[in-house]
């Protein structure tokens, strides 16, 4: 919020400005020379006064802070500007903060001319653009906690996860026996997933598994016994853990549980020649099979569950910010454009239409030519207040992606205050972040004027 | 130095405390607070949030309770220091700030914004402190700081159901932490959850591995970059952590998900709701937290054992400590110090539980629970006691959120980064950092 309504004020100032110098100008004229000057500045002296304390001071501050070492008294000349660019990680708030740049304020110009257009259509619609602009109530810092908690990677906690899993789930259910593995020493080797081990028909296997909490053992699983041997590849598959300790490892001891339904193939030349799953006792046997096999427990069965991507890792972290700022922003822009558009004369549109325009023509070539100018204000708006995001990749990104995750104005505290303590790479940083919005103020005051005139 | 003088005061509060000779409250110098602060305002700023925040806004009432004061708390969290700093910058500092870093305190001292004891907050931190801990809070030969509350950083908390489960004991060897971690990964659980999601946790860790690696002298080097951090102690330390941190299924969501899990969040994956993880390294605060959490009991089905001792070293314990520090020189703010130093303050906290003092006045009865006694004498048994690396270290290696030390060992964690590289990295950040060196 305060970031709007500082833009907003940003904006109309240099507006209100010329047009109170206009009026002035028509009074002076009526009065003696000298009054009137002196007025003049009696009125502007606090203005000004203001100016030079709070905005020029603090400028020409940093940039004297910019051209010295850590703590502010030794002068390195241009030293802080080339670390500024050779340094990975203030590089990478660089690089970040173009992709936001570039991203953003696009992205939220686009779905609020969608939106924009859309409620325009539909009944109701002043109760839609409430609900969309509603995230602009909420503050930067409220939104980043929230969408921390959306983006968590545990899907019983992060709603975001809790959804993919959930839809994966239903065409992908995870395998019963996720997380367990068999003992090491007890010969069989992972192989993709899956373990295999060799096998002579006559010999039973033992398969010893461990790694499986006790509420996931199936409820149908029952005590274990040894494999007996007799004809055709056999063996027994179980969980070789007692519960408190004290069972022997590799051996099938007397609470020990048999794992029912897993899936086992006899392979013979890389070939599966047969399948079969164990029974509730954890045994398995193919009767038929004769001679020296290799055994393997199929990876299906052991196949970990997806539990959702990393939102706030290293990878993901910038698109998913930029996805909480299009969250808070797009209502915004969706009022500005509607704005526009109720300026908009009717007239061209119907006459589009009657014209024999079909809808999309009439949205590409009649309405956004109509609407730019607020599109553009919108776009500059916007444009400025990415190049200066702060609070809300420093409150949603978590203190293990904030390299990942950081931009030139978060970089610049980062450096300067929190830990760092290096005031002279702050305040180049400082300097480049005014640099860049320079072009895009000067850009909208021009703009203005124009306007004005 | 440091270690002989933690020593004395160990055992100084050891003798005072068993003895019971400890005067009962209300005696002490400055513990009364008879002065009477009507329409006056203290503002006090610490690192904690939370429960902790709690229970010492609990004091901060009785102080105003006593002498009419207004008080206000601020919660500075990690960057603390940054609050106290740009508040400095500003004109208007907190009253009274607790600070976690001796390093901070120090800076603070030297550039003379902070206010020596006087009078009878001198007093109180004189009768109430041990010399150790009153040399801990002196900087050029004035005494500006009050350990309030001190941690015992060599814990390692567990579920005692997993450990019964999986049929283990507390491991005593750092090579049955690895056997005890693998049987319960065998039994189904994962045992180990370390927080790297916060950094200082991962620096934790490394200072209680490298104070039993490495043995004190190199502790006390390192920790003044006397020795450089490609010094092959810290490598071994490195390699240890890395084999643990990366062994298969030893800790929760594997390396790159260690990361994600804050401090606060590792609690609740091991005593909450839903337990993920049967064990947990930090602090003797963290009992706080699980009382907070209230789904599990400590000192009954949630313990602790100390930090596993490596290549047979000594007990060991690594500290920490809140130092209350004056930044005005008013008689509000010096009246505070004085209360904060008396056992009736430290009395309220221990009550609350998770608080360890370092105040020889206080009767151990003080502390609610057996496990915080247990807490207590395992620093007071500990042969080695070292104050928390990072802590002592400039602010911009180990003293805050995106400090060096905090992000490469994430990095570390998180990444396959060798031991040999990762201390180089170490060294070229605290070459930076160290500055003259």
């Amino acid at each position: 919020m305060a970031h709007a309504s500082e833009s907003v004020l940003d904006d109309r100032a240099p507006a209100a400005a010329p047009a109170r110098g206009g009026s002035d100008a028509k009074r002076r004229n009526q009065r003696p020379p000298g009054e009137g000057r002196l007025i003049a500045l009696l009125f502007l002296g606090p203005a000004a006064l203001m100016l030079a304390v709070l905005v020029c001071y603090p400028i020409v501050n940093t940039v004297w802070l910019s051209l010295h070492g850590a703590n502010g008294s030794q002068f390195v000349g241009i030293d802080n500007y080339i670390t500024m660019f050779t340094t990975s990680e203030t590089r990478r708030a660089i690089t970040n903060n173009v992709i936001w740049v570039v991203v953003a304020p696009t992205i939220v110009t686009v779905l609020g001319l969608l939106f924009a257009v859309l409620t325009e259509r539909v009944r109701r619609a002043s109760a839609i653009k409430l609900i969309l602009f509603m995230p602009m109530a909420i503050s930067f810092l409220a939104a980043s906690v929230t969408f921390r908690l959306v983006y968590d990677e545990n899907p019983e906690r992060g709603a975001l996860n809790a959804v993919i899993v959930g839809v994966h789930d239903i065409f992908a259910p995870p395998s019963p026996y996720f997380g367990a593995n068999p003992r090491e020493n007890a010969g069989l080797t992972p192989v993709d997933g899956g373990y295999t081990t060799n096998a002579t028909a006559g010999t039973p296997v033992n398969v010893p598994i461990v790694g499986l909490p006790a509420d996931r053992v199936p409820a149908d699983a029952a005590i274990a016994t040894p494999a007996e041997s007799g004809s055709g590849l056999r063996g027994v598959v179980w969980l070789d853990f007692t519960r408190g300790g004290g069972g022997k490892s590799g051996a099938i001891d007397p609470t020990e549980r048999g794992l029912p339904g897993m899936e086992v193939e006899a392979v013979r030349d890389g070939a599966v020649v047969a399948t079969t799953t164990t029974d509730a006792t954890g045994h398995f046997a193919f009767p038929d099979l004769t001679g020296a096999y290799t055994l393997r427990l199929a990876a299906s069965n052991f196949a970990a569950p997806f539990n959702g991507l990393t939102w706030l890792g290293p990878g993901l972290i910038t698109p998913a910010v930029i996805g909480a700022y299009i969250w808070i922003w797009a209502g915004f822009a969706m009022v500005l454009i509607s704005a526009g558009l109720a300026a908009m004369p009717r007239e061209a549109l119907e006459a589009a239409r009657v014209d024999g325009a079909t809808e999309w023509q009439v949205f590409r070539r009649v309405t956004i030519p109509l609407v730019r100018p607020v599109l553009v204000v919108v776009l500059v708006t916007l444009t400025i207040n990415v190049l200066k995001i702060f609070d809300l990749v420093y409150v949603l990104a978590p203190e293990s992606s904030q390299d990942d995750a950081t931009v030139v104005a978060l970089e610049m505290y980062r450096v300067a205050f929190s830990g760092r303590q290096d005031t002279g790479l702050g305040s180049a940083l400082a300097v480049l972040l005014f640099l860049l919005v320079l072009p895009a103020m000067l850009f909208n005051i021009r703009r203005l004027r124009r306007d004005q005139s | 130095m440091i270690r002989k003088a933690l020593l004395t005061a160990v055992a100084a509060t050891v003798a005072i405390a068993t003895t019971g000779c400890g005067s009962d409250q209300g005696t002490g110098p400055g513990s009364a607070t008879g002065v009477d602060l009507t329409g006056q305002t203290v503002e006090v700023a610490a690192v904690w949030s939370g429960t902790e925040q709690a229970n010492f806004e609990a004091v901060l009432a009785e102080f105003a309770k006593r002498t009419h004061a207004t008080t206000r708390y601020t919660s500075g969290g990690n960057d603390l220091p940054v609050l106290v700093n740009s508040r400095l910058a500003g004109g208007s500092p907190p009253d009274v700030a607790l600070l976690s870093q001796p390093g901070v305190v120090a800076e603070l001292a030297k550039k003379g914004a902070l206010k020596p004891l006087t009078g009878d907050a001198a007093a109180a931190a004189k009768a109430n402190f041990s010399d150790a801990w009153q040399q801990l809070g002196t900087v050029d030969g004035k005494l500006y700081g009050v350990y309030f509350k001190v941690a015992n950083k060599s814990v390692i908390w567990y579920r005692t159901q997993d450990f019964d489960d999986a049929g283990v004991k507390p491991p005593k060897t750092w090579e049955e932490l690895g056997t005890v971690s693998k049987t319960i990964a065998d039994s189904g659980k994962t045992p180990m959850v370390a927080a790297g999601g916060d950094g200082w946790v991962l620096t934790d860790w490394f200072e209680n591995v490298y104070l039993r690696v490495a043995g004190p002298d190199n502790y006390d080097k390192l920790s003044k970059h006397q020795i450089p951090w490609t010094d092959p102690t810290v490598v071994q330390t490195l390699k240890l952590l890395g084999d643990y941190w990366r062994g298969p299924k030893n800790i929760q969501g594997g390396p790159t998900g260690a990361v994600q899990v804050t401090f606060t969040q590792s609690i609740a994956d091991v005593f909450g709701e839903a337990p993920k993880s049967s064990m947990l390294y930090e602090g003797d605060f963290v009992a706080a937290e699980i009382n907070k959490l209230g789904k599990a009991k400590v000192g009954d089905n949630a313990k602790f054992f100390d930090f596993p001792s490596v290549n047979g070293s000594k007990p060991a314990v690594v500290t920490a400590g809140d130092q209350a520090v004056a930044l005005k020189d008013t008689p509000a703010a010096m009246a505070l110090m004085a209360f904060l130093a008396s056992p009736d303050a430290a009395k309220i906290m221990a009550g609350k539980g998770g608080f360890v003092s370092a105040n020889k006045n206080l009767d151990t009865s003080s502390y609610v629970d057996e496990t915080t006694k247990q807490i207590v004498t395992s620093v007071v048994n500990a042969q080695l006691l070292r104050f928390d690396m990072s802590d002592l270290t400039p602010q911009s290696f180990g003293g805050g959120t995106s400090a060096h030390m905090w992000v490469l060992l994430q990095d570390f964690l998180s990444k396959n980064i060798t031991p040999e590289a990762m201390a180089q990295q170490l060294e070229d950040a605290a070459k930076k950092d160290f500055g003259g060196n």
